[in-house]
């Protein structure tokens, strides 16, 4: 084994690394540091709308600075959803343990993973740096022409953020099919895609739909890209172009996304609930296909995104109805976590708690988006605070709930230190009521119509803005406080023992089978599953 | 009777939960339910939503209370050593047929107002919004072809009555119980048209008119925002409607007319290109 236990450099380890578990770790490290730029951008932002009137998005004349803060919105965004979530749930714990749970001792292509993660960090400082290029690009997120084309944004600034997509796009595409091939070509003798952790199965579902979407994403802003720079008119009326078609083109790649960054997530809360309950999971092959389900039908249902934009009313009818259907699988998926809770022996761990809550969270996120989902309700509420709470219970209560429970769950596996349990617990709690406290008034909000993406708002709305902002003080509190425990853990933390959570053989997955932290190149004799 | 039924338990559901409507058509301090309707179509998507409230609360209330129990039952101390079943047939056809049952119940009435809300066969007025950066155009094709332009009303600027980023220069003043059609376009970038207390939004797009239409029935003074984000002043770009009855319609149209005379050009509405006073927008 001499030849697998050499010391690398530092430089060699952590820059030209190859190794699946360094390279999750890297994943792991950035989406933090992203996640608290992020983070940082939605603290102004609340701190912001915590009163009516434009108190600190100024412009030097002391005119509101509408700009600027588009530009922080569109920042806030892309950064949580690309830099952050995706990072965190695939390119971390993915990489870190889809290898273990299938007793293979790395990804299939080593060295095509070191690129996947070494594209994500230019195309972050690209995104950074768009935001002093002419302006920035403060067109949200979903980068709709004209206000993304010359006309909205002469200046530089979104092309950049079209090169940062471009880059963090091929990142996806490459690590999904990382993921494919490693799934498919490398999993233990025995281990059948039935038998498959859930975990697994997750990251399978979800590099399929990477590698379906982000292409459509691809082609879509390379087409805003030369619609700005060389004279096409793709998107451009005045040369028989139509904006409405970058938005269907979008919305194919940014439903899927949604998916994509929950589905991780219901990968991560199973294995959580499994673990604490004591039990296998129940109705196993259910769970598997209804994430099979969900990636199926949430390629068909993105013109939802799209209810007001003129589209007839059979299409409109058509994509209510396909859009109601994924309520279905979901359903499934949250019966069964509590039926694999029922008649458990329940330990309520950090990671547990951080699971529970996903479960709570995401149905009261999940019930929205059946609100939403209908055509003729939709009129009523989109782009609206409710939409904004609506994909915040989902996304930043659900899959940031689950980057937090697998975080607790595996920090000892992948560091070898134990958390203390007392300060994980703190952090859920502070973050169970803050994220609340943040999102559920502005369902409130968006009933009674408040629009989203605005810098300052009629006065009646004070009220539930300054709650919602006294959230986020909370919610900027606990993170604080979880970077403390992240260092506290690294420094001072007991040791973990190789199965520290004592699963149980009907809940076992690979990864406890291995040392805390695992060997540089783990499973030297291939694991067997009967 | 399903929306009576309906809207009879949502009052009830709705008493339970200290909801109270406010009379005046308008967001309010601390509001948490829809803005009250003016419309028609307003009025029918009032009771669908409030169908889907007792259903949602309810799916919520379920799930809570089953993770409770589950919580207070099958904890490490109340329940020490752990079942080993994983499938209950049965069990998953039940939870996979009853939120079917459930979403058919939904979709129904959703159809209905879909379909209802979306079209009218003969309006009796039709007003054209052309969305700009960052104002709104207004013509009323079928009224000699009234336009005007109209501009958010900066903050030192208010007259009493007015409101802080929703009241406008020049106001679309409109008839009640008229069958109005609204088409919908945008000279720059994306905008969006949207009154909530008609249960009105419709995007405005650069070469693409589209088309709703409401009924408002009672008179009154209704707001709206610009509802899809458009650049810097995107928050700062609010619609006034004055519902009146049909007689002061038409007062108005003879008043406007003169008003609005050199705007009604032949090709209509001519770009207003007055700078915004920016600075007058700061709060204080």
């Amino acid at each position: 084994m001499s030849d697998h236990d050499h010391k690398l450099g530092f430089f060699e380890r952590w820059f030209m690394s190859t190794n699946h578990k360094d390279i999750g770790t890297l994943y792991i490290i950035f989406s933090i540091c992203a996640g608290l730029i992020g983070g940082f951008f939605s603290m102004v932002m609340r701190l912001e709308l915590e009163h009516p009137g434009v108190q600190y998005f100024l412009t030097s004349a002391g005119e509101p600075d509408g700009d600027l803060w588009n530009v922080i919105i569109t920042a806030h965004g892309l950064i949580m959803i690309f830099f952050v979530v995706m990072p965190g749930l695939i390119g971390g714990f993915g990489n870190w343990f889809v290898p273990l749970m299938i007793g293979a001792p790395d990804m299939a292509f080593p060295r095509l993973n070191n690129i996947s993660f070494w594209l994500l960090v230019p195309a972050f400082f690209l995104l950074l740096g768009s935001a002093v290029v002419g302006g920035g690009a403060g067109t949200g997120w979903t980068l709709y022409p004209p206000l993304s084309s010359k006309l909205g944004h002469p200046d530089m600034g979104v092309d950049m953020v079209i090169f940062a997509m471009h880059l963090a796009g091929a990142s996806s595409v490459l690590g999904a099919a990382n993921f494919i091939t490693t799934i498919f070509n490398m999993r233990a003798p025995g281990m059948t895609l039935h038998k498959m952790p859930l975990f697994v199965w997750a990251m399978l579902v979800t590099s399929f739909l990477l590698l379906l979407a982000v292409p459509v994403l691809g082609g879509a802003i390379t087409m805003l890209l030369t619609d700005r720079n060389f004279g096409t008119s793709f998107f451009n009326p005045e040369g028989g172009g139509d904006p409405i078609l970058f938005q269907h083109l979008f919305w194919f790649f940014g439903h899927p996304e949604v998916y994509i960054m929950i589905l991780p997530a219901f990968g991560i809360v199973s294995h959580i609930v499994s673990t604490f309950s004591k039990r296998p999971i129940f109705g196993y092959l259910g769970m598997a296909y209804a994430m099979v389900a969900i990636g199926v039908v949430g390629f068909v249902v993105w013109a939802h995104h799209m209810y007001t934009v003129g589209m007839s009313v059979d299409t409109r009818a058509y994509f209510t109805a396909a859009t109601l259907i994924i309520a279905v699988p979901t359903g499934i998926k949250i019966f069964s976590w509590i039926a694999t809770m029922w008649g458990g022996s329940i330990t309520f761990k950090t990671p547990m708690l951080w699971a529970i809550g996903f479960i709570f969270l995401f149905t009261l996120g999940g019930v929205t988006g059946v609100v939403l989902a209908n055509a003729g309700m939709d009129v009523q509420l989109h782009d609206t605070y409710y939409v904004v709470a609506h994909f915040h219970y989902v996304l930043s209560l659900g899959a940031v709930f689950a980057l937090f429970a697998g975080f607790y769950y595996w920090i000892g596996k992948m560091s070898g230190k134990m958390y203390p349990e007392w300060m994980g617990v703190i952090h859920f709690w502070m973050t169970f009521i803050g994220v609340n406290l943040i999102f559920f008034p502005q369902h409130f909000l968006g009933l009674q119509g408040m629009p989203r993406r605005y810098v300052d708002y009629p006065d009646a709305f004070a009220g539930w803005n300054m709650v919602s902002s006294y959230g986020a003080y909370l919610t900027g509190l606990a993170t604080i406080w979880f970077i403390f425990v992240v260092f506290y853990t690294l420094r001072y933390g007991k040791k973990a023992s190789d199965n520290y959570w004592n699963v149980e053989p009907q809940c076992y997955t690979l990864e406890w089978s291995v040392s805390s932290p695992p060997p540089f190149h783990q499973f030297d004799i291939q694991p067997k599953v009967k | 009777m399903n929306i009576k039924f309906w809207s009879i338990l949502s009052v009830i559901v709705g008493a339970a939960l200290f909801v109270s409507y406010p009379v005046m058509a308008e967001a309010i301090d601390w509001g948490i339910g829809l803005q009250p309707s003016a419309t028609s179509s307003e009025n029918r998507i009032h009771n669908f939503h409030n169908m889907l409230m007792v259903i949602i609360t309810g799916i919520v209330l379920f799930v809570m209370a089953l993770l409770i129990f589950v919580v207070l039952r099958y904890n490490k101390k109340a329940n020490p050593k752990p079942s080993n079943v994983t499938h209950h047939f049965l069990l998953e056809v039940i939870w996979t047929v009853i939120p079917v049952v459930i979403l058919i119940i939904i979709a129904v009435p959703s159809f209905k107002i879909l379909y209802k809300n979306d079209r009218i066969v003969e309006p009796e007025l039709t007003l054209k919004v052309t969305g700009y950066q960052w104002y709104w155009g207004y013509e009323y094709p079928d009224q000699d072809g009234i336009a005007f332009s109209s501009y958010m009303v900066p903050t030192p600027d208010l007259k009493d009555g007015q409101k802080r980023l929703l009241s406008t220069d020049n106001v679309v003043v409109l008839p009640v119980d008229t069958d109005i059609s609204v088409l919908v376009t945008g000279n720059d970038v994306i905008h969006s048209w949207a009154v909530p207390a008609f249960g009105v939004k419709i995007d405005a797009v650069p070469g693409q008119i589209n088309e709703t239409w409401f009924r408002i029935l009672k008179p009154g003074i209704y707001y709206g925002q610009c509802s899809e984000i458009c650049g810097k002043n995107h928050a700062f770009m609010p619609i006034e409607v004055h519902a009146v009855s049909k007689e002061e319609f038409k007062a108005w149209i003879e008043k406007a007319k003169e008003e609005f005379a050199s705007n009604a050009l032949e090709g209509g509405y001519q770009t207003d290109d007055r700078p915004i006073k920016l600075t007058a927008l700061a709060y204080k």
